[in-house]
């Protein structure tokens, strides 16, 4: 992946973001279309609180029997004439799909908007193998153009703007006249229905995530609007669908509960334009749909997050929502916390995928606002994920030096009342001297970076506990 | 040690957990038999006249048009004027659903009907659904001998005929009587639940109709 | 028989004791008006939120172990900080798993621990004494009060009975103003990025006035008002509610 994986950097990725207008204009949209549109929709529903309910005790019973769910979903896909693959990891996965691809002769691969297949590489690991596949949702299709990652988990090309994209388009597709109009959004979401309805006709393989896997049925659930996960699935003679193994839940009403949730919180919408389910390959008779369906089960560290102190994380559904709602996503957007996941979910899976070393930054990076837990469907109390990998990261020393000191001169002075009010007394003292009428300083000792950017109030004078003692108070 | 096995393995260490718990096996038995229904929105729990009614305005905020019929024999001309309305030439396609074939298509001379799935040649598709749900205005179609999937997906206006009768309240009705038609646990190879014409907000969040599937939905509410 | 006294401890929080004495004064006033004896445990320092925050577990547990000792002994404890009160009401007791007796301890003095709005509203259900103060504020939700505490009516409920104020709302009161703690040292840009929404925000409503129940955020806020020059005044809600908003606000010059 050309975006690669720079959580490392993190702050200056950030930085760089912080001096991309284009950038934060484009992420600004969120707030009306996403933000407005999820407390729009959920205020209409009354029975959303509930359905909040019933979806985390779903999604908890289902990890709690996540054996026996995948054991019954695998046995109906293989009654329904359909194939079952079990991939460890990424490169497991990879290997899988590259030699379904192979055997099925595929020259041209279709994709609809997965995350999985981002978080394992698949598109890169299909190229190096000689297949190139295309990515056909219409965010998908502009960031792989650009060479670049998503930057949103359902909104992939957030950050782009509608000039970038008809440039994108013109080198694209040089074949077509080039004195063409491509001002307004209607004629880029026309040209790229165009170019892609080819793709999807000429498809031999065609490769899906999965929303849900229905271990009742067998079935495996996309949730889309734009219908080009539809078209990805049922045109090629193979279908290829890629999901992580905690997808999987007990029943169609289950399915209805999450369903419920999962466009409200993520759009706005009540429903999405197209929810299909799929079961198996096509049938005797059909007159269309794929002559081969095949499911590739994904742990890539998931087993291992059950049972422990993260297992809440595996009911996220990827409705984006806590995303949509953090503070510093809408400061940085998508691409700054380099990882394939961003936001507060991203940060609390991260570690979990590429290891804490390589991504301390993410869960230090946050406020701990806990808005994104605010609107979490699956209320996953991602603030407290957050702390339990900076716990993760205290105890194995990777937290900076500096921090690490300062955490023990205070917890030092803290627990020494006398000391401590000694310092804070010739502390609020001092910087009331320093600031003197005007009430505000704009540099203080050792409040750099807080006074790069605002200023320091100044203390009034003495703390409140020596003038409470002077008053001769209890 | 098949992947499988590692997998499934890792899963119950996790847990603490064995795959031969009697308990476990149960509750999993239980709950794919039983298939419980969890929170059902009021919304949709209304008299048969008012849930269409809601059904109608629901597909109505999601940008299908909607005509209501009185009877099934008004299809062909309900399509033959949808058809001139948006100035379409008078070709359609559809499966050949007896609910559909069985139609008098012969009152309608200038209307040509083919059959057969679409190689997306086709500007508009006929589609029968086996239902409607009332609470988001969603049509559920199901794939089947004479009724080709790529028919809701290829074809720039994709016009569905809900019977009246099958529009339900919420999308557990419908579970229930998919099971009842096809038996516990058996799906049709394809079912899609239909809200709506596709749509896309991907370039600058800017809501467009009609990315890959139909640009425009239109709904026959017959009865 | 008139029923005694309530004992109540204020928790002043270390940002107040350091920085706005003020604001404890005034808790104490709405407190002894409201009928309570207030108390003031002179051991006081820190809750060990930074630490907790930080993921400096045990420093955490050896600061509330502190406090619990310190305060257990009265009727209530309240604190002007949605922020410090949320750490002992909803995470002390996570800090002792594994330790019964601590965690009972820890729970204890969690139910009897309130935000100082929530405990006048919520608990004694008191109106403060008539108070004026002319002129349109806005209130800026506390991220730890309003989604660990469930703060919201309370200071609204307070406020409107301030003869000659208005609230006018923002258009988000519930974002965060981006303080955090160590955050907004530590990604100081991101944390300037998210001060900057809220105080466009705060402009936007034309209010002459901040008010909010947490000095991290009033800290925060009214630095960035102060370096974009704003002549808004930000003030802890205690001080109004007090009557007591009559020095100078929050990093406001002396006249």
């Amino acid at each position: 992946m050309s975006g690669g994986l720079t959580s490392q950097s993190f702050p200056k990725n950030a930085r760089a973001a912080l001096a991309n207008p284009p950038l934060l204009k484009a992420i600004a949209h969120i707030e009306e279309t996403l933000v407005g549109g999820r407390r729009r929709a959920t205020e209409a529903l009354p029975e959303f609180k509930a359905l909040r309910d019933a979806g985390r005790d779903i999604k908890a019973h289902a990890l709690d029997h996540l054996d026996l769910y995948l054991e019954a979903f695998e046995r109906k896909v293989v009654e329904a004439g359909g194939f079952v693959h079990w991939a460890a990891d990424a490169a497991d996965a990879n290997r899988i799909i590259l030699d379904i691809c192979r055997k099925a002769g595929a020259q041209r691969v279709t994709k609809g908007k997965s995350m999985i297949t981002e978080e394992v590489g698949l598109n890169a690991f299909l190229q190096e193998n000689g297949i190139a596949p295309v990515e056909t949702d219409l965010g998908e299709y502009i960031i792989q153009l650009r060479g670049e990652t998503p930057s949103h988990i359902i909104a992939p090309a957030v950050h782009v703007n509608k000039e970038q994209v008809a440039a994108d388009f013109r080198r694209a597709h040089a074949d077509l006249d080039p004195k063409r109009n491509l001002e307004e959004p209607t004629s880029l979401l026309a040209e790229a229905r165009g170019v892609l309805r080819e793709r999807f006709l000429s498809a031999d393989v065609g490769i899906t995530g999965a929303n849900f896997l229905v271990a009742e049925t067998g079935s495996t659930v996309i949730v889309t609007n734009e219908g080009n996960g539809d078209l990805t699935q049922i045109l090629p003679k193979t279908h290829i669908v890629l999901a992580s193994i905690e997808k999987v839940v007990p029943t169609l009403e289950d399915v209805a509960t999450i369903m419920r949730l999962l466009a409200r919180s993520a759009t706005g919408q009540e429903m999405s334009v197209y929810t299909t389910f799929s079961t198996g390959p096509r049938r005797t008779g059909d007159p269309d749909g794929p002559e081969a369906f095949h499911v590739v089960l994904l742990d890539n560290g998931r087993s291992a997050m059950l049972g422990s102190e993260f297992e809440d994380m595996l009911r996220c559904i990827r409705c984006g929502a806590c995303i949509n709602h953090c503070p510093v996503y809408r400061s940085i957007g998508g691409h700054a916390y380099g990882s394939v996941y961003p936001g507060p979910m991203g940060s609390v899976l991260t570690p979990s995928l590429q290891g804490l070393e390589k991504s301390a930054h993410l869960a230090n990076a946050s406020t701990l606002c806990g808005r994104c837990e605010s609107v979490c469907p699956m209320r996953i109390p991602l603030p407290k994920m957050l702390r339990h990998w900076r716990e993760k990261e205290f105890e194995r020393h990777l937290t900076p030096k500096k921090a690490r000191f300062g955490l023990a001169a205070w917890r030092f002075l803290a627990a020494r009342p006398r000391l401590y009010g000694l310092a804070t007394r010739l502390g609020a003292w001092g910087l009331a001297r320093l600031a003197g009428r005007d009430g505000s300083l704009r540099q203080a000792p050792l409040a750099g970076s807080w006074t790069r950017w605002r200023d320091l109030p100044a203390p009034e004078g003495g703390t409140f506990r020596t003038e409470w003692a002077k008053r001769g108070r209890k | 040690m098949s992947s499988r096995d590692a997998i499934l393995g890792r899963i119950r260490r996790s847990l603490g957990a064995s795959g031969s718990d009697a308990t476990r096996l149960a509750a999993v038995r239980h709950r794919l038999a039983e298939t419980p229904v969890n929170v059902v929105p009021a919304r949709g729990q209304l008299p048969s006249s008012e849930r269409v009614d809601l059904f109608v305005r629901k597909a109505g905020e999601v940008f299908a048009s909607v005509a209501r019929l009185e009877g099934r024999e008004d299809i062909p001309g309900a399509v033959v004027s949808y058809l001139r309305d948006r100035n379409l030439p008078q070709e359609i396609r559809r499966g050949d659903d007896r609910r559909l074939a069985d139609l008098p298509w012969e009152r309608e001379a200038q209307l040509a009907v083919t059959t057969g799935p679409s190689d997306g040649s086709d500007l508009v598709g006929l589609s029968h659904s086996d239902a409607g749900v009332a609470e988001t205005g969603t049509v559920v179609l199901t794939s089947g001998t004479d009724n080709p999937t790529t028919l809701n997906f290829l074809p720039d206006h994709h016009i569905v005929v809900v019977d009246a009768s099958t529009v339900a309240g919420d999308y557990e009705t419908v579970w229930a009587e998919l099971r009842r038609r096809f038996g516990a646990g058996v799906m049709p190879r394809t079912v899609n639940l239909v809200t709506g014409p596709s749509r896309s907000a991907d370039i600058e969040e800017t809501l467009l109709l009609g990315a890959h599937g139909p640009r425009s939905l239109h709904i026959l509410v017959v009865g | 028989m008139t029923t005694p006294k309530p004992r109540v401890a204020l928790f002043v929080t270390c940002l107040v004791d350091f920085f706005r004495p003020t604001v404890g004064f005034s808790a104490v006033k709405l407190l002894e008006d409201a009928g309570c004896d207030v108390y003031v445990p002179a051991g006081q320092t820190c809750c060990g939120q930074p630490a907790y925050n930080s993921g400096d577990r045990a420093g955490a547990r050896a600061l509330a172990e502190r406090v619990i000792t310190l305060f257990e002994g009265f009727d209530h404890v309240v604190i002007p900080s949605g922020s410090c009160a949320g750490m002992i009401k909803t995470h002390y007791s996570d800090l002792f798993s594994g330790e019964p007796g601590w965690r009972l301890r820890a729970e204890a003095l969690a139910d009897k621990t309130h935000e100082l709005t929530s405990f006048l509203v919520d608990v004694l259900g008191v109106s403060p004494l008539p108070v004026t103060w002319e002129g349109t504020a806005t209130y800026h939700d506390s991220c730890s009060g309003l989604r660990e505490l469930g703060i919201k009516e309370q200071p609204r409920r307070l406020l409107s009975a301030v003869d000659g104020l208005t609230v006018k709302e923002m258009a988000d009161p519930e974002a965060c103003c981006g303080f955090g703690g160590a955050f907004c040292v530590k990604y100081d840009e991101i944390s300037n990025a998210i001060v900057e929404r809220k105080v466009a925000d705060v402009r936007g409503t034309g209010a002459e006035l901040l008010l909010s129940g947490d000095l991290g955020c009033l800290l925060n806020i009214s630095g960035k008002l102060r370096r974009e020059g704003s002549s808004v005044e930000v003030r802890h809600v205690a001080e109004v509610l007090a009557g007591m908003a009559t020095g100078p606000a929050i990093g406001e010059s002396r006249k």
